[in-house]
């Protein structure tokens, strides 16, 4: 994640601007608000249903339904920590108590430095290598309490969030231009 | 070896980035650069043995030959043992595909997959990618269906539908325009294939998505990711723009008249987006709801129009069925399950990965020929198979045989081939309990058999595990199963029954742990 813009109604009216065009726009642009800002404002969500012509209900029904999108604002680097039965099957349990212990937050919560905001997943697809925990967009499997503690180290000391997670070599291609 | 550079194989498949694959490849660069060896490292997908991560892989005259599980420091260990040419080293295990874990396999659907770079098109072509399409092109629509309805491959998503079927509604459906969707929601809890393919091989996916849309007439299609997959996300939305570039997708395919239209749309969080009806739901930008049926999606879908939704792997099985013809592929198999699966070893397992083997092969041989049982060392006490929605499944049963009828038998599901490992140390109570606690999180809300019994199921799996009114609250708990599994709208609510009542039947002890005296009382009154 790159540093967090603070919630700007402009900005968010240039960003559906750039993605109204796209079938089935709500989600698309709610995913690119949280992108810039961390989190859905409340703001958005009577400047969404009045520039897609839906009614405030739908757009917070939407909202509110996936577990994905947050309502306030995040910490500097998010914990996802997978809560799934393979990692259930080695220690995942023991693995959140101790994260929760660590952090002193419950899911959903944000450290009191504003370093970490901790949530649960059900599945980051590494079930092999459980337990499994991605910070930001950078996934680590077999992950100990040791691990944790020094993953979180090196996290709380980086100056910013990490960057994108791009496929090594490679930029990653946003690639809107041939939507409908 | 004059001027011929050496080719290093560092995965990007986003298990071996959990397990420092990145610090590999850049400990590997720098060695070789302070050594004055030039070589190329191409960043590939993995060749699914998950425990060997991160696996090198070094080219050489006689083939691959693999080291593993490698870590940054390593890397100069493995310079001083000449592991450019091959050399000798603890890590070493030989060629690649002399492996017996890998060698013991069949891979068709993931017969690229770890070997190409997954974002050269001339490496994809060179392995065969495309033949499939180039041969769509030039068949008729009802050719392409009857090639996928002979080869008997089956919706690989859970469900197991015929696919060509499902394809044959779609084609015979009139509308001024169709769909083909991918489900790429792969939410359940011990599956990593579609991620793993494609992160290794996503050109496989594109194709088999056009040839999808060749055959039913469709002029548009989307894939729909998960967020918690950014890694695949990526290198597919790289893919297509390659795609488009060398012109295997947008307008004109290949200078034919042929039109389709790949677009990439990420889910949020939702499991129940995986559910087909909810995922066209969440695609037109709405809570992800689930439909009734009637109407089919094949006929009424996205945006109300006739839909091909499939999953990831049954699309990535169809460019090697139009590339060999429907027969090689139904030649794999037994029974009515036809062709092969990616099976996934995942959990408490020594050597999790990919297995891809034709159906037929038994849980015991997956479990402790390739697996190698736990990594623990304890014994195995159950399995669950099928996602979160499928039984548990105790040792007794090990020797089922992996097709879909066979399972069905045992409310066990082959689903999307995810099996997961808990070694004796497993309280099945609590493996109950977080069935329905799932189920609670997960439900949609639209029916209430699903949002309301898992609420009382969890609660009632709570006073069992404190002692309280055990027998009756067992009977009450297996009533409400049979209402969820009869009254729900879709699986999630219809399935959440699966792993509650396989663990009270296979592991009873687990659901007395507090209250021996109650069972006591309770035998002598009888």
């Amino acid at each position: 994640m790159n540093a967090l813009q603070p919630w700007s109604a402009e900005r968010a009216m240039t960003i559906v601007a750039d993605n109204r065009h796209l079938r089935g726009a709500l989600l698309p642009i709610l995913h690119a608000l949280q992108e810039e800002f961390g989190y859905i404002d409340e703001e958005a969500i009577p400047l969404l249903a009045a520039e897609l012509n839906l009614s405030r209900a739908d757009v917070y029904g939407v909202v509110s339904f996936y577990h994905e999108f947050r309502r306030e604002k995040p910490g500097r680097h998010i914990i996802k920590v997978c809560r799934a039965e393979a990692c259930q099957s080695m220690g995942a349990n023991a693995l959140v108590d101790h994260i929760k212990k660590q952090l002193q937050v419950d899911f959903h919560g944000t450290t009191a430095d504003g370093s970490f905001t901790l949530e649960q997943v059900f599945c980051l697809g590494n079930c092999a290598l459980s337990p499994a925990v991605m910070i930001d967009e950078q996934l680590h499997g077999r992950v100990t309490p040791e691990r944790f503690d020094a993953l979180a180290a090196e996290a709380r000391t980086a100056p910013h969030a990490h960057p994108h997670a791009h496929p090594p070599g490679h930029g990653a291609h946003s690639h809107k231009g041939h939507a409908q | 070896m004059s001027g011929h550079l050496i080719t290093v194989y560092v995965p990007r498949d986003a298990a071996a980035l959990s397990v420092g694959a990145d610090a590999v490849a850049a400990a590997i660069r720098t060695e070789a650069s302070s050594r004055g060896l030039p070589l190329r490292i191409v960043r590939n997908g993995s060749r699914g043995m998950l425990y060997l991560e991160t696996l090198v892989e070094v080219e050489t005259p006689e083939g691959r030959v693999a080291y593993g599980p490698v870590t940054p420091a390593d890397a100069p260990g493995l310079f001083d043992a000449g592991f450019l040419t091959g050399g000798e080293h603890a890590l070493g295990h030989g060629l690649t595909e002399e492996i017996p874990y890998f060698k013991k396999q069949e891979r068709l659907t993931f017969a690229r997959c770890g070997i190409i770079d997954p974002l050269s098109v001339e490496d994809y072509r060179a392995h065969g990618g495309f033949r499939g399409l180039e041969n769509a092109l030039a068949m008729t629509q009802a050719d392409i269906v009857k090639m996928v309805t002979d080869s008997g491959l089956r919706g690989r998503g859970g469900a197991g539908f015929p696919t060509g079927i499902k394809w044959n509604t779609v084609m015979q459906a009139k509308a001024d325009e169709k769909f083909v969707c991918c489900n790429a929601d792969e939410g359940d809890s011990g599956t990593f294939a579609d991620r793993m393919i494609i992160e290794g091989d996503p050109f496989c996916l594109i194709e088999g998505m056009t040839i999808a849309a060749i055959a039913v007439g469709a002029t548009s299609g989307y894939v729909y990711m998960r967020s918690e997959y950014p890694h695949a996300t990526a290198t597919l939305r790289h893919a297509i723009k390659l795609a488009y570039d060398e012109g295997w997708l947008g307008d004109n395919i290949h200078g034919t008249d042929r039109t389709f239209h790949l677009d990439v749309r990420v889910g949020a969080g939702a499991y129940i987006c995986g559910e087909e009806t909810a995922m066209l739901e969440s695609l037109e930008g709405k809570r992800g709801m689930v439909r009734a049926k009637p109407p089919l999606p094949a006929l009424e879908g996205l945006f109300g129009k006739p839909t091909v939704v499939n999953n990831v792997l049954s699309l990535c099985s169809v460019p090697i069925i139009l590339d060999k013809g429907g027969e090689y592929y139904r030649d794999f198999g037994v029974g009515r399950s036809r062709g092969t699966l990616p099976f996934q070893l995942a959990g408490n397992i020594r050597q999790g990965g990919i297995v891809e083997k034709a159906f037929g092969v038994t849980l015991h041989e997956l479990l402790y020929e390739f697996g190698g049982g736990t990594i623990t060392g304890r014994p195995i006490r159950a399995v669950q198979v099928g996602g979160p929605l499928g039984a548990y499944l105790p040792p007794s049963q090990f020797d089922l045989p992996k097709d879909y009828e066979a399972f069905a038998a045992q409310e066990a599901m082959v689903g999307h081939g995810g099996i997961v490992v808990f070694d004796d140390s497993v309280d099945m109570a609590q493996q109950a309990r977080f069935a329905m606690e799932f189920c609670v999180a997960e439900s949609c809300g639209k029916c209430t058999p699903c949002r309301i019994g898992s609420t009382r199921g969890m609660e009632t799996l709570d006073k069992i595990i404190a002692g309280k009114n055990v027998d009756a609250n067992l009977e009450l708990l297996a009533d409400l199963c049979d209402v969820m599994v009869d009254g729900s709208l879709c699986a999630m609510g219809g399935m959440t029954p699966y792993p509650v009542r396989s663990a009270v039947k296979h592991f009873p002890e687990d659901f007395r742990k507090k209250s021996p005296a109650v069972r006591v009382t309770h035998i002598a009154a009888e």
